[in-house]
């Protein structure tokens, strides 16, 4: 073989060095990085040596000209084209330049960087790998966001930016009493229709179950489905019985199920007869045929196919089904009809927000952050997202004239004209992963016939005093 | 061989250990060290609770049922596949009626090879989307579609395969055993060629039918083959995660209510959706030892007196 250096014996060779050096590198990255991931302490070097701009009524935090900020949103239904708009808008005022991820895959990306005491800047958290939110909180890796909703709003700086957003809507961030997630967009949830499909067979939008019953059974003599359901995720269903109990209960039945009061279920009149109804549903065969066993797309392209009445389903229906949905569909959106005797109108609809935005409480360019954050609640901003994502924020007239609804998001802006101030919004599902689930799993149960209504309660109510067992669940409450 | 040399394979086997110590063992120890406390995911803060999270796992009905679930996945996922396997392998390789000593494969051996195997070159995950749109709920699948054709339903009352509490795990088994087959067919096949065919023309001289010289030939001389096939389907038994997240219902699988739920699919439900990292770190040590054990009982219980030929 041919004598290379490596060969004679004085000292160190090239090619044990190269050897050598390769080594200690593959050892030392791991280790360096285990070793700063175990580091619990000294995250607070946020922002220390940072040049900081002066703090003004149109730069309430202090940003500084030529930053940087870390910006991470889930790429879902709604894309990511808008942040990237307001990211161009962002630099141009202040100069500052955006790294942008748009991901699916949420905790996979983040979960290391909280862990480490490195997150980005701004995150939407969002998707079927959202960090869930209480979690987070829990963690305390969450800021309070008090600062940026009392900041002045950059439309009209005489008043503050939590005055200018449609009331109601910061609820859904709460946890353990402070706002951390800003749930960006205005949602609501009911049922849906087909214009089309109704004026064909001379029906109109039910306000009563009896109507709503009829309507369910006349479909169903004529092989179309009453109801269809994303049943391979019981959340949908869930929205049902959950709304038909506080509207026929009132707000006091839908908050002693967030506040795990020990009769919210067992013990309910209104919970009683609102899985009672729903299941009525079941027995008589009205649901639509296998939708039980269905995901959300495939249960939602079947209703678009005119197969079933009614689904129930959230404001983004209409954005997800785009390409599925027939050009004369006419997608419209109806509040839950009533029970006999409800306590809330037949206008009332569950109503708040989706899609939250966090600043981690670790992050490093805070104050980029919390400005990012107040643009977002600019009329210019929120304008540049209905544009790109065919959605309403939860900014009041945040939308400027000149854009143009689809049908079925026009419907929902009706349909909460109407409800005005006769809106509700559950928490639990924000703040009780573990309860939100068995609860889901016991409407799979009761959808599929396995089990009846008071295994149902029985079930749910076990879950509630599960939860209430917990010693964190102590500081969520709400009024 | 000269001092330098020395050097130079210590060098080299340095590398290897050093990294399997790095991204094997030390993951291994740090998840022992994290069951033994209240982390929950995401920062460094948590605080140690001894064997509490142990404790609470063998009250948990949940994780119970799903060890339960994967017992069952280890018992009929490796007896089904391999004797399917075998069977089809020996056909393949000796069921022939050869005139020219009665030990080559049936007609068309080569091509059937090839399209058993085919199934192994699909991941997980299109496997999942495609037995997704053979067991779909309504008449849209592939099953009730036939079944509706056939008569046997009725179009009203589909049935919700992976809906059905009874039915589910039975519907992920055929998934496994349909994907892996094929694998051990090719596996079994090659093992069988070779073996020396004088053997079998000895035993057709001496009158043995076909299922004689499987018995007495061909099975304990491919006993290496079926022992390695048992362990490895028993680690895919053990772990089942990717069908059983995406193909069942809930969060990361397990539906309905439970009754597909697996000892990883709860793991990683407490790891990230409930916030319970310690407790699921807890799991994973449980799973290590389980699968440990499985595979230590299975080449023990399978451990024959080696035959040479």
């Amino acid at each position: 073989m041919g004598s290379t250096s490596a060969q004679n014996h004085e000292g160190l060779g090239r090619r044990d060095l190269i050897k050598r050096s390769a080594a200690l590198g593959l050892i030392a990255v791991p280790t360096m990085s285990f070793l700063s991931a175990c580091a619990s302490s000294g995250g607070d070097d946020a922002g220390k040596d940072k040049p900081k701009g002066e703090k003004t009524k149109d730069n309430p935090f202090g940003v500084a000209k030529g930053g940087k900020i870390d910006v991470v949103v889930f790429k879902g239904g709604y894309g990511d084209d808008y942040a990237k708009a307001w990211e161009a808008s962002f630099n141009k005022k202040w100069d500052i330049t955006a790294t942008h991820t748009g991901t699916q895959e949420i905790t996979g990306k983040l979960q290391p960087r909280f862990n480490a005491g490195n997150p980005p800047d701004i995150v939407d958290d969002s998707g079927a790998q959202k960090i869930k939110i209480d979690v987070l909180a829990k963690n305390g890796q969450l800021l309070d966001l008090a600062e940026v909703l009392d900041a002045p709003s950059v439309d009209d700086p005489a008043k503050k930016v939590r005055d200018t957003l449609i009331p109601g809507t910061i609820d859904a961030g709460l946890q353990e009493g402070k706002v951390v997630a800003l749930n960006y967009i205005y949602t609501v949830w009911g049922l849906w229709y087909s214009g089309k499909l109704f004026k064909e067979k001379g029906w109109t939008e039910p306000k009563t179950w009896d109507e709503f019953m009829a309507i369910c059974k006349e479909a169903t003599a004529q092989g179309i489905g009453g109801l269809a359901h994303q049943g391979k995720y019981p959340y949908y269903i869930n929205v049902a019985i959950m709304d038909l109990i506080a509207k026929k209960g009132g707000l006091d039945a839908m908050k002693a199920i967030d506040n795990l009061d020990p009769k919210a279920f067992v013990g309910s009149a209104a919970a009683k007869e609102a899985v009672e109804a729903v299941y009525e549903l079941v027995e008589k065969g009205y649901l639509m045929a296998g939708t039980n066993g269905l995901t959300h797309t495939e249960s939602q392209t079947r209703w678009n196919q005119y197969k079933a009445a009614f689904i129930t389903c959230g404001s983004w229906l209409e954005n997800e089904q785009l390409k599925q949905t027939p050009a004369d569909f006419d997608m419209k959106f109806m509040p839950m009809p009533l029970l006999p005797g409800s306590a809330m109108p037949y206008e009332a609809i569950r109503a708040g927000s989706g899609e939250p935005f966090i600043i981690p409480s670790k992050a490093k360019n805070l104050a980029e952050a919390k400005e990012f954050m107040r643009m977002m609640l600019s009329k210019e901003w929120s304008t540049l997202f209905a544009k790109e994502a065919n959605s309403l924020t939860i900014l009041a007239d945040g939308v400027d004239p000149s854009v143009k609804l689809r049908p079925g998001t026009q419907s929902t802006v009706v349909a909460s004209k109407a409800a005005g101030t006769n809106t509700f919004r559950y928490l639990y599902t924000e703040w009780y992963s573990e309860m939100d689930t068995e609860i889901q799993n016991a409407s799979n149960e009761l959808m599929a016939k396995r089990i009846q209504p008071a295994e149902w309660l029985k079930r749910a109510q076990a879950a509630v005093d599960k939860a209430a067992k917990d010693p964190a669940s102590k500081k969520n409450h709400r009024d | 061989m000269r001092k330098g040399q020395y050097q130079f394979v210590t060098g080299f086997l340095f590398i290897p250990v050093a990294l399997y110590l790095v991204f094997v063992i030390w993951p291994y120890i740090q998840t022992i060290g994290y069951s033994l406390t209240d982390w929950k995911g995401q920062s460094q803060t948590f605080s140690f609770v001894g064997l509490d999270n142990y404790v609470a796992l063998f009250q948990d009905d949940v994780f119970l049922g799903a060890v339960w679930h994967n017992i069952l996945f280890l018992v009929f996922i490796p007896v089904i596949t391999i004797l399917l396997a075998l069977f089809f392998a020996f056909m393949v390789n000796a069921g022939g009626r050869s005139r020219a000593g009665g030990v080559a494969g049936v007609s068309g051996s080569k091509f059937y090879k090839v399209v058993y195997f085919f199934p192994q070159v699909l991941s997980l995950a299109i496997l999942a989307v495609l037995f997704g749109a053979v067991y779909r709920s309504d008449t849209g699948g592939m099953l009730n579609g036939l079944l509706l054709k056939l008569g046997l339903i009725d179009a009203a009352e589909p049935i919700e395969w992976l809906n059905e509490p009874d039915f589910v795990l039975w519907a992920l088994m055929a998934v496994v055993v349909w994907h892996g087959v094929g694998f051990y067919l090719v596996l079994f096949s090659a093992a069988m060629q070779s073996i020396p065919r004088d053997i079998y023309e000895a035993a057709l001289i001496d009158g043995a039918g076909r299922a004689q010289s499987f018995f007495r030939i061909t099975l304990p001389l491919l006993w290496d083959s079926v022992q390695t096939a048992w362990v490895y389907l028993g680690i895919v038994a053990m772990d089942m995660f990717v069908l059983v997240s995406t193909m069942t219902s809930g969060d990361y699988g397990g539906g309905p209510d439970h009754h597909s739920e697996t000892m990883s699919t709860v793991m990683m439900r407490n790891f990230l959706y409930f916030g319970k990292s310690g407790y699921a770190c807890a799991m994973g040590v449980v799973m290590l030892l389980l699968t440990l054990i499985v595979s230590v009982v299975t080449l023990r219980a399978t451990r024959r007196e080696r035959l040479e030929f």
